[in-house]
């Protein structure tokens, strides 16, 4: 298996930051930065990092599930993760989560028909004093009212 | 000099950490050192291993992580002389939730940041550091990694560092999504490759940590901290705060108020001024309810038990922690069954399960809470909430079960009468088993 030569670099890098020896240190950041190329953690990759990172496909294996941003299956194009912790639930962060269902029409961990969106429910995303906040991918949106999650979501769907 | 930020600033803070937050080109290098960037590595270059942590101890900072533990006490437990490897590590999990400062220090001044570290090397003679940022934040890993760049390329990371001849490598570790992760043991283990399950102590990582080398382990905010001390000194720094509190932190304010945000305030600072002057007061004029100090793992505290100077030992007194600074303000509006029960998903969820009691009574809490507010509620329901917490007090290894259990044992103690309440309106035929 071989990534783009953006992400080549940075593992040749990552596997040099650690210690001799200790290559299985770049297990948890090569899977997350190498799901975000390939759309999910697939058998082919595990094997691959194990590969690299000189341990058991068993040992990549196990932190997959422990992880929660880990994911064995492909999510949408947008992945939206609506924050419904103490500080965003307090100003409104349950209710936008129940908008976002209705307007995305899928649950949580779920995409939609067409593959653009996926929802996720998330624990505190360390947005707290700008809530409630909506992550899309890596892109936070803080202080999001009903009126700016749509619009969100609107422009994201038209931009395709 | 006007700068966007994610809040509007405060008047009444205190900015030493965040005082070049506001600054154009903060976050450069060339940024950093027209504000006296990287002075006080090189006055620590001048000084002994011991010297430096004596000055921290002085300084009487505590570690902005949430334990509050002493920093330059930490600092000393690191067997410096040892033949291993000594590693830095810096937990940027940031995963409490109420708190979000962290990531501020990171993206405004990261140079700063670079230079705490930098410092810490040369107290602890190590030559290597991890920063372990949650993976929510990858923009921040982008950003620490474009400073950590510029930082070798203009000599102040790599070899011979601005000529002293002291080595430093420094990198970014990005985490994938664990609240576990930030709790030191699981930290790193979570750096080593592995789930992140806290690991019995001792040793302490001071000793046996990264790697099973001796590891200075701290959060980013106390690491940010160590230039200021360094500069201005020790004592100068103590004497912004109260005694063994000392020097400044970074407030995460958020819920009812008119302004949420994130504030600079001495330690001491009344909590009922951060609130109703810093934090413009509560929203819509209602009456403040209660208060979460230090992040969702605190003892809540009712209204009336709010008139507290902020600092660690004054918090303790009244049975709650100063913990990571996320301040969470709950108005008269706030139904507390639906609160405990939103604290105790996010611990059911972030359980890592090693340990039974963490494991099965962050889960049994979850599903006592959940039938409760669904409107299936029990008169006994409230003991029995209050025994299971206790019951998980110091049965873990690591603090998530006290964390999870803290909470709820405060609420269910200080606000019964929200349970009450809802008892009887489902005795009145109001609220049906299915809400």
């Amino acid at each position: 298996m071989t990534f783009s030569p953006q992400l080549e670099e940075r593992f040749a890098k990552m596997l040099q930051s650690y210690p001799e020896g200790k290559k299985r240190s770049a297990v948890v950041p090569m899977l997350i930065y190498a799901q975000d190329e390939i759309g999910a953690v697939t058998p082919e990759l595990i094997e691959e990092v194990a590969k690299r990172c000189e341990v058991s496909s068993l040992q990549v294996d196990e932190v997959v599930g422990y992880y929660s941003m880990l994911h064995r299956k492909p999510q949408g194009k947008f992945h939206v993760q609506v924050c419904t912790s103490i500080s965003c639930m307090l100003v409104g962060g349950t209710e936008l989560y129940d908008q976002a269902c209705k307007k995305l029409g899928v649950g949580h961990k779920q995409t939609t028909a067409d593959g653009l969106f996926s929802l996720e429910e998330v624990e505190c995303m360390g947005a707290c004093s700008w809530a409630p906040a909506v992550e899309v991918n890596y892109d936070f949106h803080h202080n999001v009212s009903p009126e700016k999650f749509d619009a969100l979501i609107d422009g994201l769907r038209k931009a395709q | 000099m006007a700068k966007t930020l994610y809040n509007e600033p405060s008047p009444l803070e205190t900015l030493v950490i965040s005082r070049n937050f506001r600054k154009e080109g903060s976050e450069t290098l060339d940024g950093y050192l027209a504000n006296d960037g990287f002075k006080a590595f090189l006055k620590a270059r001048e000084m002994t291993p011991e010297a430096i942590i004596e000055e921290v101890k002085t300084s009487a900072l505590r570690g902005r992580g949430g334990a509050g533990f002493p920093t330059g006490l930490k600092w000393s437990f690191v067997p410096r002389t040892s033949p291993k490897p000594k590693y830095i590590v810096i937990n940027a999990d940031e995963s409490e939730p109420g708190t979000c400062k962290d990531r501020l220090l990171m993206e405004y001044d990261p140079h700063q940041l670079i230079e705490g570290i930098l410092i810490a090397g040369l107290a602890m003679d190590a030559h290597k550091g991890y920063i372990y940022i949650r993976g929510e934040y990858r923009f921040i890993i982008e950003h620490m990694n474009r400073a950590i760049e510029e930082a070798y390329k203009r000599g102040y990371l790599g070899k011979n560092i601005a000529g002293t001849g002291f080595d430093f490598d420094l990198y970014t570790h990005s985490g994938a999504g664990a609240y576990e992760c930030g709790e030191e043991t699981a930290l790193l283990d979570s750096l080593e490759g592995k789930r992140g399950v806290p690991r019995m102590k001792p040793p302490f990582p001071a000793v046996a940590g990264a790697w099973a080398c001796p590891t200075l382990l701290n959060n980013v905010e106390t690491f940010a901290t160590i230039p200021a001390i360094i500069r201005d000194g020790g004592a100068a720094y103590a004497a912004l705060g109260v005694p063994k509190s000392g020097g400044t932190r970074l407030l995460c304010i958020s819920g009812h108020v008119n302004k949420p945000g994130v504030y600079e305030v001495p330690l001491g600072y009344p909590m009922m001024k951060a609130i109703n002057e810093i934090a413009g007061g509560m929203r819509g004029g209602r009456k403040l309810k209660a208060v979460v100090p230090g992040g969702s793992s605190c003892p809540i505290l009712r209204a009336d038990e709010c008139d507290v100077p902020m600092d660690y030992d004054s918090i303790a007194k009244i049975g709650s922690m100063m913990g990571s600074g996320g301040m969470v303000v709950l108005d008269e509006t706030t139904d507390m069954v639906k609160f405990a029960l939103r604290i105790m998903r996010f611990y059911a969820h972030e359980s890592c399960g090693w340990c039974i009691p963490c494991r099965e009574g962050t889960t049994w809490l979850r599903k006592i809470l959940q039938r409760f507010d669904d409107g299936g509620g029990r008169k006994d329901d409230v003991r029995v909430l209050g025994e299971v917490s206790k019951n998980m007090l110091g049965r873990t290894f690591c603090a998530l079960g006290d964390a999870a259990a803290m909470p709820t044992i405060s609420i269910v103690e200080k606000f019964s009468e929200d349970f009450d309440k809802r008892l009887a309106m489902q005795g009145s035929g109001l609220v049906t088993i299915n809400g």
